[in-house]
């Protein structure tokens, strides 16, 4: 059995990898109709209607925002705009798939050929950015001992835009940056939760392997589905890799297929056979006019954009950050806008830095410049401890009696009260307090 | 003479139910009785409202519609009442949701008396493809009432309503109101919403009003036209008052060779004198030349076909009871060869080069009316052929809508209107608009329905 090995194990062989790359959108209404497009943690089949459940004589109307958004990250992953574009039909049959096609683009996508430096420099470049639907969600259980497998429609018509890169990453380390990078691109824009356990962000791996120094794509080439976070979509890689070297170093063309990655023993797995190409018959989209966008559009939506990461991060590493602090603080929009929040009160760049990085994430936005610099002002903290001493005359006499865990209580109280206020200033008042 | 209420147009019935010479009930029932009496034999309706004379008790006659009975073709979606596009596939099939267009009847007033027979899933000129029977001329019931809209047509033709509402792809309006003797109104596409009717070819569906004169159509044309946010083809463009057209303007008239041509000969002696009772009332004639229509033939075929392939794709017999088996012949005919003209590799050979001749003849149309308002456009090549004649011919539909094919690929706007008698059957005469001249086709077909009397003639039936 093949185990996981590192990629740089095989000096013969080089990982030709590329992805596509799934965001559902989070606007309010679903792609083609008023439903509501936030489906997490929904009662199945609650927020459907005729057109989203394919209904005879249903009509899709596009969503002009879900149009919008999709444009926008194609700007922000440098893409050129198609001023010229339209919806098309890619028909097949699953049971997830209601009108038995998926509205989607096909050869005029919103967005094509951009791309998106690494930080060695290397670039990535990205195919296209394009529109459509997501599906239905399929749940396979038992109902009275009896196998069945449900339909949820909750997700049928949520927009989901597609983000197809060129085969351009040579490692896993690449790929790693890549996406996650992607993912912070697509939070900065604000137009998704862009989370991976919640489906809201989905990746396709495509992988095969060629000799080293050899140009051409390879004949075979494997999907690997279903993954939902970015360390096992590297491992799933890495292994796959692995397996594929392992085929072909034994005479044999690893075979075209979808394959799954099985988290708990670590393999990937068939899933499906990809021998013969899909045929979707693709035609434009009859119920939807094609779209004309005007240059001045175009321009006015990427003036539009926010401060991208690779902006902010330049930034911080301007400000004498590290990268690995900058990435952390990118990473979080919450430490990120608490570390601003500090430089205005007037910390320098590292102090704040460290401060919002190493408070825990759900405290970060209650740390304060004066919290974490105590006051040692008596005139603040001795009328607090007067009062306290006074009120715990318990504590007091226990303390006396040299059960020195009272001490611990005074402070606590009178820190409960005064936060801000240095413990042992607090300590040392206390104590004079009492034996003085 | 006087007429019985269910021989009445909507606007002689309106007039009567305003002043009180009569009650909606009456109406319905009279509309009822006809059916009752007549309908075992036509078999226009496949289903009917059990409801419709407690809603006529309930009518607001204030309404532009109030309290009138129209017959609506069976691929609207009806809340209430079954909706099958006439195939097996659909039987018993209770919509959730109300079709844009009957929701709008619905509003102005109307009682849809029930839902009207057609070919399955719209494929066909004959009605015969239906899969709960065919249904048969008043003119004489040897004869087939085209289609798809045949039940709508004959509906009409055998006083069962005051109007009834069709839908055409190709002819499916104005071919069975030219066969049954009836005013037959298709509208520019994306001048009426297709919201909520199964889907046949969604680039060429039209919904229209099948009428017993040409003001009827424009009174429903009214209702029914207009953009809705739930079809984003509808245009934006706003709505005419329908009802104002002019009633004496004169126009310069196209009058196509190519398309005569096709004529069987008794039927262009009565389209040529047709064009005569126009050309004495003043019009101008102009002989024009257009793209022959042989050409729309493989056009239409390729593009509806994969338009259908795909369209009939949803119903699967996961969700609407029975499986593809129930599918008829018709429709797996239409399905293969759509899945075939959208396969990779003929792609480009048959859809793609279909929507390059179809720019052509958008074209040839928009040269053609730089010169005329208005082209003669007769829908049938001679009047309705005899039960069974559809039998062994895969592509009767497409030879008998050869004349309305262009004007439908390129979304015109038309009409039909009869012109005359051949064996005791009825010939439709008819011409095309651009898109939205609506009310140029409407004033003059009004004119000659004032100058001639065919519209008046009533089957007699037995
Ligand atoms: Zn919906």
């Amino acid at each position: 059995m093949t185990t996981s090995k590192t990629i740089t194990a095989q000096p013969k062989w080089e990982l030709v990898l590329g992805f596509e790359i799934h965001a559902e959108l989070a606007t309010k209404s679903k792609m083609f109709c008023a439903c509501p497009a936030d489906h997490f943690g929904q009662e199945p089949n609650t927020q459907t209607c005729p057109v989203c459940l394919g209904l005879p004589g249903a009509l899709p109307v596009p969503n002009a925002k879900a149009i919008e958004w999709c444009i926008k990250l194609g700007q922000a992953l440098n893409c050129s705009i198609n001023l010229e574009s339209k919806f098309d039909r890619k028909n097949y049959f699953y049971p997830d798939l209601p009108k038995g096609y998926q509205i989607s683009q096909y050869d005029k996508p919103f967005c094509h050929d951009g791309y998106l430096d690494l930080a060695s420099g290397r670039r990535i470049r990205i195919t296209r950015v394009h529109m459509e639907e997501d599906t239905a969600k399929l749940q396979h259980s038992q109902i009275d001992g009896q196998k069945v497998s449900l339909i949820d429609f909750n997700r049928s018509g949520v927009p989901l835009v597609e983000i197809v890169t060129e085969p351009d990453f040579k490692t896993t380390s690449e790929s790693d940056e890549f996406l996650k990078e992607v993912q912070l691109i697509i939070r900065a824009l604000d137009i998704s939760t862009a989370d991976m356990e919640k489906g809201s962000m989905r990746l396709e791996a495509n992988i095969s392997v060629r000799p080293v120094g050899k140009k051409d794509l390879p004949e075979f080439k494997v999907e690997v589905k279903n993954v939902n976070s970015f360390r096992f979509i590297k491992k799933a890689i890495e292994f796959e890799f692995n397996r594929q070297v392992e085929l072909l170093e034994q005479g044999q063309i690893p075979s075209q297929e979808t394959r799954g990655y099985d988290e708990s023993k670590g393999v990937t797995f068939s899933q499906r056979s990809k021998e013969q190409a899909h045929d979707y018959r693709y035609f434009p989209e009859p119920d939807i006019p094609p779209f004309k966008f005007s240059q001045n559009q175009v321009n006015q939506w990427k003036q539009e954009l926010p401060i991208l990461p690779a902006q902010i991060r330049s930034q911080l590493v301007a400000s004498q950050l590290s990268s690995d602090s900058a990435s952390t603080l990118i990473a979080s929009p919450v430490r990120l806008k608490r570390y601003y929040e500090l430089i205005k009160k007037g910390l320098v760049p590292k102090k704040a830095a460290s401060l919002v990085i190493n408070a825990p994430e759900d405290k970060v936005s209650t740390i304060d410049q004066v919290q974490t610099n105590p006051t040692t002002d008596v005139s603040q903290i001795l009328p607090l401890v007067e009062k306290i001493v006074s009120e715990n005359p318990k504590a007091v006499s226990d303390f006396k009696a040299g059960k020195t865990q009272s001490l611990f209580f005074l402070v606590g109280m009178v820190k409960r009260q005064l936060p801000q206020a240095d413990a042992n200033q607090v300590r040392d008042l206390i104590t004079s307090k009492i034996s003085g | 003479m006087t007429k019985k209420l269910n021989e009445l147009s909507i606007i002689e019935a309106r007039d009567g139910l305003r002043t009180k010479k009569f009650s909606s009930r009456e109406l319905v029932q009279a509309c009822l009785d006809q059916i009752q009496k007549h309908d075992p034999k036509i078999h226009a309706f496949l289903a009917l409202n059990d409801q419709a004379v407690k809603q006529a008790e309930k009518a607001d006659l204030n309404l532009p519609l109030g309290g009138i009975p129209i017959a609506v073709k069976d691929n609207f979606l009806t809340i209430g009442l079954p909706t099958t596009a006439s195939s097996k596939v659909l039987e018993g099939y209770q919509p959730h949701y109300e079709s844009t267009v009957s929701k709008k009847l619905l509003a102005a007033g109307a009682i849809i008396i029930g839902k009207t027979n057609m070919d399955a899933w719209a494929h066909g000129s004959s009605t015969e493809t239906s899969d709960f029977g065919s249904t048969k001329n008043p003119w004489n019931t040897d004869y087939l009432p085209g289609g798809s809209s045949g039940g709508s047509a004959a509906s009409v033709a055998a006083d069962m309503c005051m109007a009834a509402i069709g839908s055409e792809t190709a002819g499916s309006i104005r071919q069975p109101a030219a066969w049954c003797g009836v005013t037959g109104f298709k509208p520019t596409y994306g001048r009426v919403s297709r919201y909520g009717v199964i889907a046949m070819a969604s680039s060429t569906d039209s919904p229209g009003p099948i009428t017993k004169t040409v003001t009827d159509s424009a009174e429903i044309l009214n209702i029914i036209a207009g953009n809705d946010p739930q079809d984003a083809t509808t245009s934006p463009r706003p709505i005419e008052n329908y009802l104002k057209f002019p009633s004496q303007k004169t126009y310069t008239i196209g009058v196509p060779g190519e398309y005569l041509e096709v004529l069987s000969s008794p039927a262009r002696a009565l389209i040529e004198s047709a064009v005569e009772v126009l050309k004495k009332a003043g019009h101008k004639i102009k002989t024009i030349s257009l793209i022959p229509p042989k050409y729309s033939i493989g056009v239409y075929t390729i593009l509806q076909r994969s338009e259908v392939s795909s369209n009939l794709a949803r119903f699967t017999g996961v969700r609407y009871g029975h499986d593809r088996s129930f599918f008829g012949d018709e429709a797996k005919r239409r399905i293969m060869l759509g899945t075939y003209a959208l396969s990779a590799g003929y792609y480009d050979q048959y859809y793609a080069k279909a929507q390059k001749v179809r720019t052509l003849i958008v074209t040839d149309f928009e040269k053609a009316f730089k010169d005329v308002d208005l082209i003669i456009n007769p829908p049938s090549p001679g009047p309705a052929l005899k039960v069974g004649a559809t039998e062994n011919e895969a592509m009767f539909g497409e030879m008998q809508d050869i004349l309305v094919e262009p004007s439908s690929i390129a979304g015109l706007t038309g009409i039909s209107v009869p012109c005359g008698f051949i064996d005791g059957l009825p010939v439709g005469f008819g011409f095309i608009g651009r898109q939205f001249d609506e009310t140029k086709v409407l004033s003059l077909a009004t004119q000659f329905q004032s100058l001639t009397s065919f519209h008046h003639a009533k089957p007699s039936l037995t």
